[in-house]
């Protein structure tokens, strides 16, 4: 009995060590804000985060337009609402599914990656020579890809949900025949740029935060053999998507729960 | 060198692409104005029943969006809601002192809004006077139950 509290007390002390472990590692890094010098580090992690990524969030987008844009249809034509379609898409888009999906597949294409990469620099010692020749890895290796990942994410929710509009336009009007004025006139007067445009970038800010930390955190904690590096690549997209998902619960609550 | 060039395009065109979106979605999407959103002024009104109106919805003349509602709070001394609109501010100063405002619904059971239409007093209103010609929300359920009482009456 008293051995099992104890390795439950050794649990939650591991537990809080590791968070206080990743806690300075981010803020150390972060401090490494991308400047003249590292600019050229940082250009290259953009390019691999973000523009690569480009093409399978754009498709995701389209097609989740497509399919809201659909079922939205079948759903309001009931009502004589169809309407409001242009409505339905655009908010659902750029408050709840553009942040959180954009944000599962970011984890699941970058997140792992960086994971990945960070940790075979560990387990092939290239982080220890490079602290053995005086650079700091945490400057050289780690602060440009958080850094990537913060700015690319929320760019790429932009895209996501910009297309996705487009895919339910495709599908709604130029496909069931909703007409075109009410599409884009309903969903003006009801999307407001603050509160829905806003809120969602803030989202997936936050999500951009918590992911690209996940994955740096992951690559560069882990136990450095072949078997290490799958489990920590597993973990940062399973915890990662955990995160996503729970944190965009808090945040809806937040955001849009006191809505009266 | 020349790879590095490509890739700084790359990333440059991706973050132009986003910025674009994102004027997309202020002006296209959530449909933004260009203007300066202070040039508004403010008329209140209170009414004996507001149905389901919102705060956020359209206040509007001869069906053109002329303002929204930004608050609804209820009069103590009357008990009765005081409607607070702010509405596009070249309309100050054209509005007749009598002007009424009804609580009007989009379709049947569409969302409700205020629609104003202009008296002929020569006086107008200032920023923050008080609407007094008002008309309250028609409750469907009130009218069914007028309806049915006729019905059994009769």
């Amino acid at each position: 009995m008293i051995t099992r509290i104890m390795s439950l007390g050794r649990r939650g002390c591991d537990l809080l060590e590791a968070l206080g472990r990743a806690g300075i590692f981010v803020a150390q890094s972060a401090v490494g804000v991308p400047s003249r010098e590292g600019w050229h580090l940082w250009v290259r992690q953009m390019h691999f985060v973000g523009v690569l990524s480009l093409a399978i969030v754009l498709v995701s987008g389209l097609f989740i337009g497509m399919v809201l844009a659909l079922q939205g249809y079948t759903l309001l034509v009931d009502f004589g609402a169809e309407q409001a379609l242009g409505q339905m898409v655009a908010l659902s888009l750029l408050r709840e599914l553009a942040p959180v999906v954009a944000a599962l597949l970011f984890a699941g294409r970058a997140g792992s990656a960086l994971t990945a990469e960070i940790g075979l620099m560990k387990a092939t010692e290239q982080l220890s020579s490079m602290e053995m020749i005086g650079v700091d890895p945490l400057r050289r290796v780690v602060a440009p890809r958080l850094w990537a990942g913060f700015v690319t994410l929320p760019l790429l929710t932009i895209g996501f949900s910009v297309v996705g509009i487009y895919g339910g336009y495709l599908v709604g009007v130029e496909w069931l025949g909703v007409f075109e004025g009410s599409y884009w006139g309903n969903m003006q007067s009801s999307v407001e740029f603050v509160g829905d445009v806003g809120n969602g970038l803030i989202k997936s800010l936050v999500f951009a935060v918590v992911v690209t930390w996940i994955a740096v955190f992951q690559g560069y904690d882990l136990v450095p053999t072949s078997e290490g590096i799958s489990r920590a690549t597993t973990r940062t997209v399973v915890y990662s998507s955990l995160a996503v998902l729970g944190l965009d619960f808090v945040l809806t609550a937040v955001m849009f729960g006191g809505l009266s | 060198m020349k790879r590095s060039k490509m890739m700084e395009l790359g990333v440059g065109l991706f973050m132009l692409a986003g910025i674009l979106g994102l004027v997309f979605l202020g002006l296209r999407v959530s449909g933004m104005t260009l203007q300066a959103p202070g040039d508004t002024f403010r008329l209140e009104a209170n009414f004996a029943n507001i149905g389901g109106l919102k705060p956020r919805a359209r206040v509007t003349m001869a069906g053109v969006t002329v303002g929204r509602v930004s608050s609804i709070e209820l009069d103590a001394d009357w008990y009765d809601a005081r409607v607070i609109m702010e509405l596009q501010g070249d309309l100050e100063g054209r509005l007749s002192r009598d002007t009424t405002a009804a609580i009007l619904t989009a379709g049947l059971l569409g969302e409700q809004y205020i629609g104003l239409s202009v008296g002929g007093d020569p006086e107008t209103l200032a920023n923050g006077d008080t609407v007094r010609d008002t008309q309250s929300a028609i409750v469907l359920e009130e009218l069914i139950q007028q309806f049915v009482s006729n019905i059994v009456s009769d």
